[in-house]
C-alpha cells in the first residue's frame, strides 16, 4: 500500500465518472472541488470489491470537507458544509 | 411534532404495506435458508443478532457516551481521538459475539459548539451508528430525508423544530463509508450541577443525530 498522497488541508478535485456497477463516490460530489478534513486510514474500495468479486487491497481514504454552494450552486444555504469520506482513487 | 411529515410520507398505503412486508418476510427467509445450507452462515448467530440489536441495543448507550463527555474532560479527549476504541472496550462492536469476523464497527464522534452545529444522513442507504442508538427511526431511512438533508439542512433541521442561528455552520456528514457518526451535543445551559446520571436522561437520540438541539432547562 502506498503512501497517502494528501495531506489535511490539502485542496482536491473528485473525479468524474459514470460507473456501471458499485460505487460510493455519490454523483452529488464528483467533478467537485474540496478541502482534505482528516485522514481516516486505509480500507478496500468496496468498488473494487464488487467489481472483482474479491477483497480488494487497502487504499487511503480521507474526510473531505465541501462548501454547500459548491456542491449547489450559489442558492445554496451559506453556511453549510458536507464531508464524506472519500478513497483515493476517487480524487483526481 | 415536525418529524411527522417523514414518518408518514414514506409508509404506502396499508394493503400494499402488508404485502410488501409478507414478501420481504418470505425472500429473507429464503435467503437465509440458501446461506445455512452453503454453510456460510449458522441460524443461531442471525438469533443472536436479532437479539443484540433488538434487546441489547439502544439510545441509552449514546446517551451515557455524552453525558460522560459532558463530565469527564480525559472521556472527551479520548472520545475525540479514538472512538472506536471506547466502544472496543465497552463491548458495543459485536466482537465478544459468534461475529468475529464481521468489519470492526468505526465510530467517530463529532462535538457540537456554538459555532457548528452537526447532523448525520447516509444518503446511500441508511448506515448509523445502531451500536450506540439501536435501530433507525423510519424517517431516517427515508428517501426524502437522505435527499434533502445534503442539499438544505437549516430548511430540514426547521421542519424538526430546530433552528440554527444565522452565523452559525451547519455541518453535515454522509455515511457513506466506513465511518458511523454520533453527535455530541451542546449540554443544556442550567444542568451544570447535575450528575452524570441525571445527565443520561437528558439526552435524546434525535440530538445524537443532530435534527434536534437539546433545550436549556430554564
Amino acid at each position: 500500500m502506498d503512501a497517502p498522497r494528501f495531506k489535511v488541508g490539502d485542496t482536491i478535485r473528485t473525479r468524474v465518472d459514470n460507473p456501471p456497477g458499485h460505487t460510493r463516490l455519490p454523483r452529488y460530489v464528483r467533478g467537485r472541488t474540496g478541502v482534505i478534513e482528516s485522514f481516516r486510514g486505509v480500507s478496500p474500495v468496496p468498488d473494487d470489491t464488487v467489481a472483482n468479486g474479491v477483497r480488494g487491497s487497502d487504499v487511503p481514504y480521507y474526510g473531505v470537507l465541501f462548501a454547500m454552494q459548491e456542491l449547489w450552486g450559489k442558492d445554496a444555504e451559506p453556511g453549510a458544509e458536507l464531508v464524506i469520506e472519500l478513497w483515493e482513487s476517487y480524487l483526481q | 411534532m415536525s418529524s411527522h411529515s417523514y414518518a408518514t410520507a414514506s409508509q404506502p398505503h396499508n394493503h400494499d404495506k402488508d404485502a410488501t412486508r409478507v414478501a420481504l418476510t418470505a425472500r429473507t427467509a429464503a435467503l437465509e435458508a440458501a446461506l445455512v445450507a452453503a454453510g456460510v452462515l449458522q441460524s443461531e448467530q442471525v438469533d443472536e443478532l436479532v437479539e443484540t440489536y433488538a434487546e441489547k441495543l439502544g439510545p441509552r448507550h449514546g446517551a451515557a457516551m455524552v453525558a460522560r463527555a459532558w463530565t469527564d474532560d480525559a472521556f472527551r479527549q479520548r472520545l475525540e481521538e479514538d472512538a472506536t476504541g471506547i466502544i472496543r472496550d465497552l463491548g458495543y462492536d459485536l466482537e465478544g459475539s459468534q461475529h468475529r469476523d464481521l468489519p470492526f464497527a468505526t465510530l467517530r464522534a463529532v462535538f457540537n459548539t456554538p459555532e457548528v452545529h452537526n447532523v448525520i444522513v447516509c444518503t446511500l442507504c441508511s448506515c448509523y451508528p445502531l451500536f450506540v442508538l439501536g435501530p433507525q427511526p423510519r424517517w431516517y431511512k427515508s428517501p426524502e430525508y437522505r435527499a434533502r438533508m445534503v442539499i438544505e439542512p437549516k430548511k430540514v433541521l426547521s421542519e424538526f423544530g430546530t433552528t440554527v442561528p444565522a452565523g452559525k455552520t451547519i455541518r453535515v456528514w454522509d455515511s457513506n463509508a466506513e465511518t458511523r457518526y454520533l453527535v455530541i451535543p451542546e449540554q443544556p445551559k442550567g444542568s451544570e450541577d447535575m450528575t452524570e446520571e441525571q445527565l443520561r436522561a437528558l439526552v435524546t437520540r434525535d440530538s445524537m443525530i443532530g435534527v434536534t438541539v437539546l433545550p436549556d432547562l430554564t
